[in-house]
């Protein structure tokens, strides 16, 4: 059955190395073509048609299957994702090359292959007798591959022949090579470049848009003007960064000005960890999040980071002098000891390009086909696309792609890839924060869903093995109020020896999601529950987030409990885990548990657990604060909404009871003495939670802006900062506290997940405890889930699973889960900000109170407490004289005019939506108090209705 | 850059094989004149010459001798050339050291060493490239019945590797340095029994029953081989003998 053949293939690799490898050719690889006799069935999985029924093709009007080459597979997937697309032949030389090019298409492809409707079949065609080609001598290894594509491309059609004479199947050679395509119909393959093939798809005119435009003939439009230095080639960078005369980091395009990056710099050495890049040529093509190599200028030509906030405007091509000029007006006079190290970008090492959310800025000129896209995300440069239905898209949220930056042009070239719908429009706005933060949101699928229990659901014998009845407890849970996704509930009671025990138990999740099964997969893929101003988008399916996992009150409930014995000093005496079966008493918000600790006549038990509860949870800050534990701030608010239009009505700043608190300390205490137990039983893959100290220069802006008030604040230790952060009180100015305290939250690190057996630091800074895990959420957090398991395990109620005890696996899942995390919470952000957008649209304009949180070089960053808003007040505008501005970075402080601004002076600022881009829809704020003539503008009301319109219609004009 | 798929989603090896499917294998018998019995074997690359000695008297040290039963001794040395990088010495070193006493053991488990109470039987493997413990084992199975040895049965080994959820049979040099688990196996085909069981690196115990079986499916393979190259070889000398 198998025909084997030994090659040797040998290579040199540093040293003398010899390397033999055997390589079996086989003839019992299948076609992938169903009704082909001569290897019936031999492979399994999705096929191809018998009978393509593809949209009809002008170019080829029989029936025929698609043999794409590696580059338009790396182009054009956003072609070939398309369902109208279907029959292709993906050859494993295709496959492997797309593999080692660009991780995210080969994901893409591999999602394709396995989509049944697709038929999409991957030929093994290095391994098949008859295709593999070996390499000549003088022959490069793409030359090998193009060649080894074209002998799979002949065999096939030759292959196809055979099977039947009649139903002339055809194989068509898809590649945007020339040369290779010439070749190929010299050797008799019907070949095309993607383009033809495209547009002879009559039926489908819409996938021409979505071809990448790649095309030679891109470029004969554009000036034949230079604008960018040539990317060195890979090899060289390599040998470059070897040698360390160049640098390898990450891009970080800054979201404030477009002329400015940062590279963070790989590697380990504490010194030059940031380069600053400024300048369009210096940046040289680099987009955001791109992996690439940079150069140090010499010290000379070293510059600050500029406190300049400028956005591209501009429309055309020529701009590219005016952007000299613009880049001039950042080299401001510095002083010596600002200046960072600069550098320019030599080379890219990877793209890391990803579609794109945003809007077309339609041409000026009618006709044109070329229209510049602007993605949502400021860090990316405008994108130039070519569409023709540039009128429809208008107005319209779209996808784009990029698909190369040619030397000549000043933006990147790009295809369109799909419409989400009108800008401002809620599913459409939602829609486009959630993709724009990778956040995963479509509905759980038929194989997650099969997962679930069947209903209705009841706690069966099996069920009861290893689980403690804790029914007779009179445990409640207190929650924010509309919560459906209880994972925590409580009690306390008085023992006999009269120590109190306390239990806190926990959704038990885990019982529901079994290791390595498809519901596992998608929640750990999603890693966290998102959630958004109206929208929930939930990390498991709704029937356990909300029904049988939430531990609602009057039925049964499993759960996952730690019970502790403590004293009346809250002092723990014993700690003991279980897998038990509960039944709340009463779930509870947060206002009510308040009302009943308070209210003195009632005395049931659900009362006493409370207030016991309480007074335990009031030691336990009290100690935890002492050990150094921060308590920040950062102005949080919820929206009312409307009932039926789900538009923001009001909006109120959380309140924060003593109730809160109380469920947060036993949280936290559950999550410790969890973290100690797992990492106790495993000691080298237990996945904990450790928040770093954040370096001391993080601290600089809030030492400066409290020294401004005459105050100190100390960052040496945790617990100094928590102190000095209590002490700096001010009597005539009660709100400088909690500003303070938000300046310090925004000075802190990222928690993160990890795994014990990787890291060695597991101190948590903000909470001042040296271990900690999430356990308390597992039905929002797939973190906690893992926790769960990890205890089970430990104490004996459930079995291991091979990846649970593989501490590569766990360190991939966290870093998963952090990122989730962080997009989560970005997200939320993105969608706070929506909806006061939305707030105010409603609302007109208004004039609040505002304190400044940040000085800049051209502007102030204020926070309106009301509101918990943020925004920034510029004091530059085009088409008006600038005013005189002096900007001093040492304390920092700004004089305009003869006015000066140091951060936390309380301004009046006047808050109206900008609606002049439709894209960033933008809340405005501008100066009403201090008032400084020509720049602040009229506080009386009845001028403003005025001004107003006046304002917008000379935007409009710009 | 992507590391080396080591199984393809199609169901393929990095050398073209399927997940169960062993290397090409040719062995013969009686390749050295002297020596009792020798043989040799060429699993994929890696090639292998076991020479046995014996049954015969103790040497050296008589106080070495067995009461009850022979003395298994094994020596195994690989050549300087046979690995990627060149070796200093061809044996002697702790690896060799460990291989001969793996040998030793699986051989004292086969080998019906109660007749020949108070005797010595040498086996002599010399290795080359890749793959190693089981090749040798094949091959000195080969020459313990080339000597004419009673033995309970053949010995038959195959290593297997554990990827992506699959096992692998018969690990080639590539599959074995991308470091996954492997597991080296000699059985005693007819009746199934386990002379030697090896795994030094981690596998959750859930996968074990698995790899094991692909390992024992790929050595009652390799017994069907070897069977058909004793079988040959007994032809061949019947032949020659004129019978």
């Amino acid at each position: 059955m198998l025909k084997s053949k030994t090659f040797l293939k040998k290579t040199r690799a540093g040293g003398v190395m010899k390397i033999v490898r055997e390589h079996y050719l086989r003839d019992d690889i299948g076609c992938g073509a169903p009704g082909c006799a001569a290897c019936g069935g031999a492979h399994e999985g999705p096929a191809l048609e018998p009978q393509p029924q593809d949209p009809a093709s002008s170019v080829c009007p029989q029936p025929h299957y698609l043999l794409p080459d590696t580059n338009v597979l790396l182009h054009q997937i956003d072609v070939l994702e398309d369902p109208a697309i279907r029959n292709v032949i993906v050859l494993q030389t295709v496959l492997q090359e797309v593999r080692n090019r660009s991780a995210p298409v080969y994901k893409r492809i591999r999602d394709v292959t396995n989509n049944q409707e697709k038929h999409f079949y991957t030929f093994t065609n290095e391994h098949h007798r008859e295709t593999y080609v070996e390499q000549e001598q003088g022959e490069n290894a793409n030359d090998r591959n193009d060649r080894a594509i074209r002998v799979a491309a002949k065999w096939y059609n030759e292959h196809l022949k055979k099977m039947s004479a009649d139903n002339q199947l055809q194989v068509i050679f898809i590649t945007n090579d020339r040369r290779n395509k010439e070749k190929a119909i010299e050797e008799g393959i019907p070949a095309f470049t993607c383009e033809e093939y495209v547009k002879s798809l009559t039926a489908n005119p819409e996938l021409i848009d979505r071809l990448a435009c790649l095309s030679e003939e891109g470029n004969e439009i554009e000036s034949g003007k230079i604008i960018f230095s040539e990317h060195l080639p890979l090899s060289k960078l390599q040998q470059g960064i070897k040698s360390g005369t160049y640098l390898q980091g990450t891009f970080r395009a800054s979201r404030e000005n477009y002329l400015e990056a940062t590279v963070w710099i790989h590697g380990d050495n504490e010194e030059n960890k940031e380069i600053i890049l400024q300048g369009l040529k210096h940046l040289n093509r680099a987009v955001h999040e791109d992996i690439v190599a940079v150069e140090l200028l010499p010290k000379s030509q070293w510059v600050a980071p500029s406190s300049v906030v400028l956005h591209d405007e501009g429309q055309n091509e020529e701009d590219v002098e005016k952007e000299e000029e613009r880049e001039r007006m950042l080299k401001t006079a510095v002083s010596e000891k600002m200046l960072k190290p600069t550098g320019r970008v030599v080379g890219i090492i990877k793209r890391n390009w990803r579609p794109y959310c945003g809007m077309l800025s339609k041409s000026d000129i009618k006709e044109s086909r070329r229209h510049l896209f602007t993605p949502a995300d400021k860090r990316i440069p405008r994108i130039r696309i070519e569409t023709r239905q540039a009128s429809t898209l208008e107005g319209r949220r779209i996808i784009v792609a990029i698909d190369g930056w040619p030397r000549n042009s000043r933006y990147p070239n790009g295809h369109f890839v799909r419409n989400l719908g009108d800008v401002g429009e809620k599913e459409t706005e939602t829609e486009v924060l959630l993709l724009e933060h990778d956040v995963p949101h479509q509905p759980f699928s038929q194989a997650v869903l099969s997962f679930l229990p069947k209903m209705p659901w009841s706690i069966t014998e099996k069920d009861m093995k290893n689980r403690e009845d804790l029914r007779h407890l009179c445990i409640c849970s207190v929650d924010p109020p509309g919560c459906t996704d209880i994972d925590d509930a409580l009690h306390c009671r008085e023992l006999e020896n009269g120590n109190l025990e306390v239990g806190v138990h926990i959704a038990d999740v885990s019982h529901f999601i079994r290791p390595g099964n498809a519901l596992d997969q998608e929640s750990a893929r999603r890693g966290t529950t998102v959630y958004l101003c109206e929208k929930r988008i939930d990390m498991v399916p709704e029937l356990l987030s909300s029904n049988l996992c939430s531990l609602q009150c009057d039925v049964d409930r499993l759960a996952f409990s730690c019970i502790w014995e403590m004293n009346h000093n809250a002092e723990i005496l014993k700690t003991k885990f279980t897998k038990s079966v509960i039944n709340s008493k009463a779930s509870l918000t947060y206002a009510e548990a308040q009302l009943r600790i308070d209210s003195a006549n009632m005395n049931d038990d659900i009362t006493t657990s409370l207030r016991g509860l309480n007074k335990l949870a009031k030691i336990l800050k009290k100690r935890r604060i002492e050990k150094g534990a921060l308590t920040l701030s950062s102005p949080e608010v919820r929206f009312h909404m409307d009932s039926e239009t789900h538009d923001p009505i009001d909006l109120q700043t959380k309140e924060l009871r003593e109730t809160n608190s109380m469920v947060e300390e036993f949280m936290l205490l559950a999550n410790i003495s969890v973290a100690k137990k797992i990492h106790e039983e495993f000691s080298e893959h237990a996945l904990l939670r450790k928040h770093p100290a954040p370096p001391p220069s993080n601290y600089e802006i809030l030492v400066k802006a409290a020294r401004s008030r005459n105050l100190e604040i100390k960052t040496d230790t945790a617990k100094s900062l928590a102190e000095s952060l209590d002490q700096a009180e001010s009597p005539t100015f009660p709100y400088l506290n909690t500003l303070l305290r938000i300046l310090a939250t925004r000075c802190m690190m990222q928690a993160v997940y990890f795994c014990s057996g990787m890291d060695n630091d597991f101190h948590h800074y903000g909470l001042a405890s040296p271990i900690y895990t999430h356990f308390t959420s597992p039905i929002r957090r797939y973190a906690d889930v893992i926790v769960h398991r990890l205890l089970a395990v430990a104490i004996g109620a459930d079995c291991t699973y091979p990846e649970l005890t593989d501490k590569h696996k766990l360190a991939d899942i966290c870093k998963n889960l952090n990122f989730r995390h962080k997009m989560a919470q970005y997200a939320q952000r993105a969608s706070v900000a929506f909806h006061t957008q939305l707030f105010f649209k409603s609302k007109g304009i208004v004039s609040e109170e505002a304190y400044i949180l940040f000085v800049r070089k051209n502007a102030i960053v204020v926070l309106i407490p009301k509101y918990g808003l943020e925004g920034t007040v510029f004091f530059e505008e085009k088409d008006k004289p600038n005013p005189q501005l002096i900007y001093d970075d040492e304390i920092p402080s700004l004089k305009i005019e003869d006015t000066v601004f140091h951060v936390f002076d309380k301004v009046k600022v006047k808050i109206m939506l900008d609606s002049s881009n439709l894209q960033h829809q933008k809340i405005r704020m501008s100066l009403v108090e201090p008032q400084i003539p020509g720049i602040s503008i009229p506080t009386d009301t009845s001028n403003m209705d005025l001004n107003g319109p006046k304002k917008k219609k000379m935007k409009l004009g710009k | 850059m992507a590391g080396l798929e080591l199984l393809s989603d199609q169901g393929y090896r990095v050398d073209g094989r399927r997940a169960g499917e062993l290397r090409k294998i040719q062995a013969r018998m009686g390749v050295f004149a002297q020596a009792d019995g020798s043989a040799y074997i060429e699993q994929g690359n890696t090639k292998a010459l076991a020479v046995v000695y014996g049954p015969h008297e103790i040497r050296g040290s008589r106080a070495r001798a067995l009461p009850d039963r022979a003395l298994v001794n094994c020596q195994y040395s690989s050549a300087t050339f046979s690995t990627g990088e060149r070796k200093r010495r061809p044996h002697g070193d702790r690896k060799s050291c460990e291989m001969g006493l793996q040998l030793r053991q699986t051989f004292e488990a086969a080998i019906l060493t109660q007749l020949h109470p108070r005797s010595q039987i040498d086996i002599y493997v010399l290795q080359a490239d890749g793959g190693t413990y089981a090749a040798c084992v094949n091959a000195a199975t080969l020459a313990v019945l080339d000597a004419g040895i009673p033995m309970r049965d053949f010995v038959c080994a195959c290593s297997a590797g554990f990827v992506d959820g699959t096992a692998l049979a018969d690990l080639s040099h590539v599959e074995e340095a991308a470091g996954g688990p492997q597991l080296a196996l000699a059985l005693l085909p007819a009746s199934g029994q386990i002379a030697l069981l090896e795994m030094d690196a981690r596998l959750h115990e859930d996968h074990l029953e698995r790899v094991l079986e692909a390992a024992a499916q790929a050595a009652r393979d390799v017994h069907t081989l070897l069977d058909r190259v004793v079988r040959q070889h007994v032809r061949e000398a019947s032949i020659l003998l004129g019978d």
